[in-house]
């Protein structure tokens, strides 16, 4: 069978040029999932749950895809660009589950296009600018080892849908924290230069970082994993300077409303339109 | 009651030809992300799909494209159910799914590190084992993690320097 032929048996049966150009039907992405809570669970605190892990995992995917035609490779552009779809379907899933946890039967677009900045909850540490590669490295670490560990924990949740969503994300963020890990050694370990931004970047994260302890108690399976990485890249370990405020509480840098300005603006311009 | 049990058989056997709309040398059985097809009592064919990664672009296709083969087929009552637990692995690519993907320049994944507790971080290099689907040298490397689909990687061979596409251990 030759590729062409392949690609064409995707066209059998489907005359129609038209087909999946105005969606196809199946777009909520816990389509035909149970959604029922079960009893004993806080639908209201599983709803915030859920929506603070989505917020995180969408400011971070819209970072990572303004890296694409910027990034020092374009392998690493795919790369930051895979990991930013990874995140991008987990915080569907999320907002999806948040939707019918809190009984507002809101879909991911609601949560995604028509909230301001005040109502997000994601951590500052997602939002703030990418700077140079190192930073976005660094910050990447940061995350996908705080999320790896979070979900890890998370498989085991009394909601079933939630567990099975950071069962899933447990595949995924193993990647994205092996990626983030060999890069952080390989700058660290790398020239002076390269060091000297990779140093800077931990530095700079590392006021951001309380935020994510507040509601999980992760820290060191994440302090464990950051010794490791510090200690193979011949980098010193960052100094905790926790900074007021919480994204989580809706306390946000001045960096989010114009991240999703760009975000938001094409939903809000066409709110009934379909692509 | 043996009609139905054709019937089932047959609505079975139409959703498992489904191609992947990424990879359409696999058929949605062969990639393991068809869990299941059951006739209910009332007629409706029922298929369950899960998500090879939860970012996958393709999912909404391959929903619909069950459901429109089904009803092409004259199953008019067609139901199609989401299954995220357990969670897909590439463990479900079917052996015939394996040979498909060699036979198109893919290589097929190992298998698949079972785990239980949390994820080590390895930062030691690691020698995996992938042969070159075009010249079956075993003299290949990664070029990078992530590649044009989610769930594959970039290789290249340094035999006959050809660069291929591996699809990675989940």
């Amino acid at each position: 069978m030759s590729d062409d032929h392949v690609y064409l048996t995707l066209a059998e049966g489907h005359e129609d040029d038209a087909r999946w150009a105005y969606g196809t039907g199946f777009e909520d992405p816990l389509h035909g999932v149970d959604t029922t809570v079960p009893e004993g669970i806080d639908a209201r605190e599983l709803a915030a749950l859920c929506v603070a892990l989505a917020d995180d995992a969408l400011v971070s995917a819209q970072r990572l895809a303004e890296w694409i035609t910027r990034a020092p490779e374009l392998e690493e552009e795919v790369a930051l660009a895979n990991i930013g779809l990874d995140l991008l379907g987990q915080a569907r899933l999320l907002y999806s589950r948040a939707g019918q946890a809190d009984g507002t039967g809101r879909d991911e677009d609601a949560y995604a296009y028509f909230r301001d900045a005040g109502d997000f909850r994601n951590v500052r540490l997602a939002e703030v600018p990418n700077g140079d590669f190192a930073f976005s490295i660094v910050r990447l670490l940061m995350l996908s080892s705080w999320r790896l560990a979070h979900f890890e924990q998370l498989a085991s949740h009394p909601d079933p849908v939630l567990a099975a969503i950071a069962a899933k994300g447990v595949k995924e963020l193993a990647y994205h924290r092996q990626y983030a890990a060999e890069w952080a050694v390989r700058l660290g370990d790398g020239t002076d230069e390269s060091h000297r931004r990779t140093r800077r970047a931990l530095e700079q994260v590392a006021p951001y970082v309380g935020e994510l302890f507040t509601a999980c108690d992760v820290r060191d399976e994440v302090v464990a994993v950051l010794r490791q990485v510090t200690e193979a890249a011949g980098l010193p370990m960052p100094v905790y300077r926790p900074l007021p405020g919480s994204g989580r509480h809706g306390e946000h840098t001045e960096h989010l409303a114009p991240l999703l300005a760009e975000l938001q603006g094409v939903a809000r311009a066409h709110p009934e339109a379909t692509w | 009651m043996v009609t139905t049990l054709l019937d089932a058989r047959r609505a079975r056997h139409i959703a498992a030809q489904v191609p992947d709309p990424e990879l359409p040398m696999l058929t949605l059985a062969d990639l393991g992300v068809l869990r299941g097809v059951e006739l209910a009592e009332d007629g409706t064919v029922v298929a369950s799909l899960t998500p090879t990664y939860s970012g996958c672009p393709a999912m909404a296709e391959m929903r619909a494209d069950v459901a429109a083969r089904l009803r092409d087929e004259g199953y008019t009552r067609v139901e199609i159910r989401t299954v995220l637990d357990p969670p897909w692995t590439s463990d479900w690519i079917t052996p015939a799914g394996r040979r498909k993907l060699a036979e198109h320049g893919i290589a097929p994944p190992g298998p698949a590190a079972p785990r239980s507790g949390p994820v080590p971080l390895v930062l030691s290099p690691t020698r995996q084992a992938v042969s070159c689907p075009r010249c079956g040298s075993a003299d290949t490397e990664e070029t990078s993690r992530f590649a044009a689909t989610s769930c594959k990687a970039l290789w290249r061979c340094r035999a006959c320097r050809e660069p291929f596409e591996y699809v990675k251990e989940i």
